[in-house]
């Protein structure tokens, strides 16, 4: 499914002492297939920003175009069937589990979609397998005896057992030891290439965004910075800097490297990539 | 939706009246709503109509703000005036059907419509221009006053102002996981009262898991920074009674007073004597 968000703005409590302009005037296309990651300050509008895709907020002006079709200008049935396609992981999931067992709040969402029951056990089970729990172990649990991490992935796995075309995640690492982040990520990763499902990730973190995905779409207070690759939003260190993010360590690590080298290339953000440079310029 | 409850909600110009002393106000507000009862003629009701006008142009607060907040209580305030109407006895004006109008239910409705909406609108103005910890300040130093109360003046303040402090958290919470469980493929919007009374379970259990996690971790924060109630606890805010507010508390006093007056008039309007 390809999302073309058009004059997107939103402005909150207008009229109000309180008026906050989240949006302004967004334009953005996120092709079918693709994965992109989105970053930005504390409220420069990431968050107001997805939840538009799946028509949770209507915006003050402009619209979203899912596979062409304007969502707002649809029934209510419709964008409760547009949901289905559109998986919204929103911050700290876990906090929206309210099941007695593990399977039954996994199985919120696709008994939601009306499926039989067959297909629903189906989905359950495969979704929590693939956020890398053991399904047999933890099905007959409550979720709120499992530990943080894991009620992050049975709550991710709540959203993935709806089979969404798109996947969007809010800071879906966000709270978590090194570990469970590397793992979530790694999962997010296998799911995208594996399914071939579109998907948009948040994050406050260069490191792990600028691994995994095809573009950055980097926020400001409300307006859209870059979209582009993450080779080139990284050389933008300056403007990086002057809202409040930072390239990779290893970035900046190859810049400096470069006063000595100057034949070695800066455009490097991950740690394999940059021994690999490396080695090639010292062994010339 | 949630969004449009006015009540308790505070709302910052930095006018006269917000910079007022909280116990001004309070006790402005109480002899205020305590006087509206005592009211007997439209003529008082003018003069508080026109008290309120002063204070609310005085607060720069939108008069369409205000007016919002009766909208929840219109439904009150008719059913006062329909039961009035028909059920006072006196001279009848008007039939219709088996229901009697009188003359005497006429000026009852009228005289509980507008009291209704002046003590309304009188008290949110109080808490529309004071800061909830403005609010729960002054609840205290009034509270002293009260035998039996006086004990648990800081403790009850403090439970006050914690419940106000999270009335906009828990709204804003129960929106979130409103959104999270739409995402979900829920709806709230369709079917009927008992499937929209079970499609509340998953907002209502992650609410109340929340409060209650919130409210534990709330309390070990209080500890851990020692906290142990009103005794020997100073202020980094001092309540202070300036110049403006004695002025004010006069003035106060001169339209209470005036209010009161009003009850002696003998001169009909609209509704004999």
């Amino acid at each position: 499914m390809s999302v073309e968000i058009k004059n997107l703005s939103h402005t909150y409590s207008e009229g109000s002492p309180f008026e906050f302009k989240a949006l302004k005037d967004i334009n953005i296309t996120i092709e079918d297939g693709s994965f992109i990651g989105i970053i930005g300050h504390t409220g420069s509008g990431k968050s107001t920003l997805i939840q538009h895709l799946n028509g949770l907020l209507t915006p003050t002006s402009g619209t979203v175009l899912v596979d062409g079709k304007d969502i707002f200008a649809t029934k209510k049935s419709d964008m409760i069937l547009l949901r289905h396609h559109i998986g919204l992981v929103f911050q700290y999931p876990e906090h929206q589990l309210f099941e007695e067992t593990v399977q039954k709040d996994v199985a919120f969402g696709p008994k939601n979609q009306g499926l039989s029951d067959q297909e629903v056990d189906q989905r359950v089970r495969q979704s929590i397998k693939m956020v890398g729990l053991d399904f047999e172990e933890v099905k007959d649990k409550s979720p709120f005896e499992l530990s943080g991490g894991q009620m992050r992935r049975v709550a991710i796995a709540g959203v993935l057992a709806m089979e969404p075309s798109v996947l969007i995640l809010d800071e879906p690492t966000a709270g978590l030891d090194p570990r469970g982040r590397e793992e979530i990520l790694a999962q997010i990763k296998s799911l995208h290439t594996q399914k071939k499902i579109t998907v948009i990730l948040v994050s406050h973190s260069m490191e792990d965004i600028g691994k995994m995905v095809d573009k950055i779409l980097v926020m400001n207070e409300g307006e859209v910075v870059f979209f582009d690759t993450p080779n080139r939003v990284f050389t933008e260190i300056t403007t990086l800097e002057s809202i409040g993010l930072a390239v990779p360590e290893v970035t900046y690590l190859m810049r400096r490297l470069k006063e000595k080298y100057p034949e070695i290339r800066e455009d490097i953000f991950t740690v394999e990539a940059a021994k690999k440079e490396i080695l090639k310029v010292i062994r010339g | 939706m949630l969004k449009d409850v006015t009540i308790g909600q505070y709302y910052p110009t930095g006018s006269v009246i917000h910079k007022l002393d909280p116990r001004t106000k309070i006790l402005f507000t109480t002899a205020f709503v305590v006087m509206l009862f005592f009211l007997n003629n439209l003529w008082g009701y003018l003069a508080t109509f026109l008290i309120l006008l002063t204070i609310t142009l005085l607060s720069k607060i939108p008069v369409g703000y205000i007016i919002r907040g009766i909208k929840g209580l219109v439904l009150i305030i008719m059913l006062t005036v329909v039961l009035n109407l028909f059920m006072t006895p006196g001279t009848p004006v008007a039939t219709l059907g088996p229901l009697t109008v009188t003359i005497e239910g006429l000026k009852v409705a009228t005289y509980m419509a507008l009291r209704l909406i002046f003590l309304v609108i009188g008290t949110s103005i109080m808490t529309l221009t004071t800061s909830p910890i403005d609010l729960t300040d002054g609840m205290e130093w009034c509270m002293r006053f009260i035998p039996f109360v006086r004990r648990y003046a800081h403790e009850l303040a403090m439970m006050m102002s914690i419940a106000l402090r999270f009335i906009p958290t828990l709204m804003e919470e129960t929106e979130r996981i409103m959104k999270a469980q739409k995402a979900r493929g829920a709806n709230f919007e369709t079917g009927n009262i008992i499937a929209r009374a079970k499609n509340l379970i998953p907002i209502l259990i992650p609410l109340f898991i929340s409060a209650f996690r919130r409210a534990d971790e709330l309390a070990t924060a209080m500890e851990a920074r020692c906290y142990r109630g009103g005794e020997n606890r100073t202020r980094m805010k001092q309540l202070a009674f300036e110049f403006r507010d004695g002025a004010s508390l006069v003035l106060m006093f001169v339209m209470i007073i005036g209010l009161y007056l009003t009850t002696w008039i003998q001169i009909p309007l609209l509704f004999p004597v």
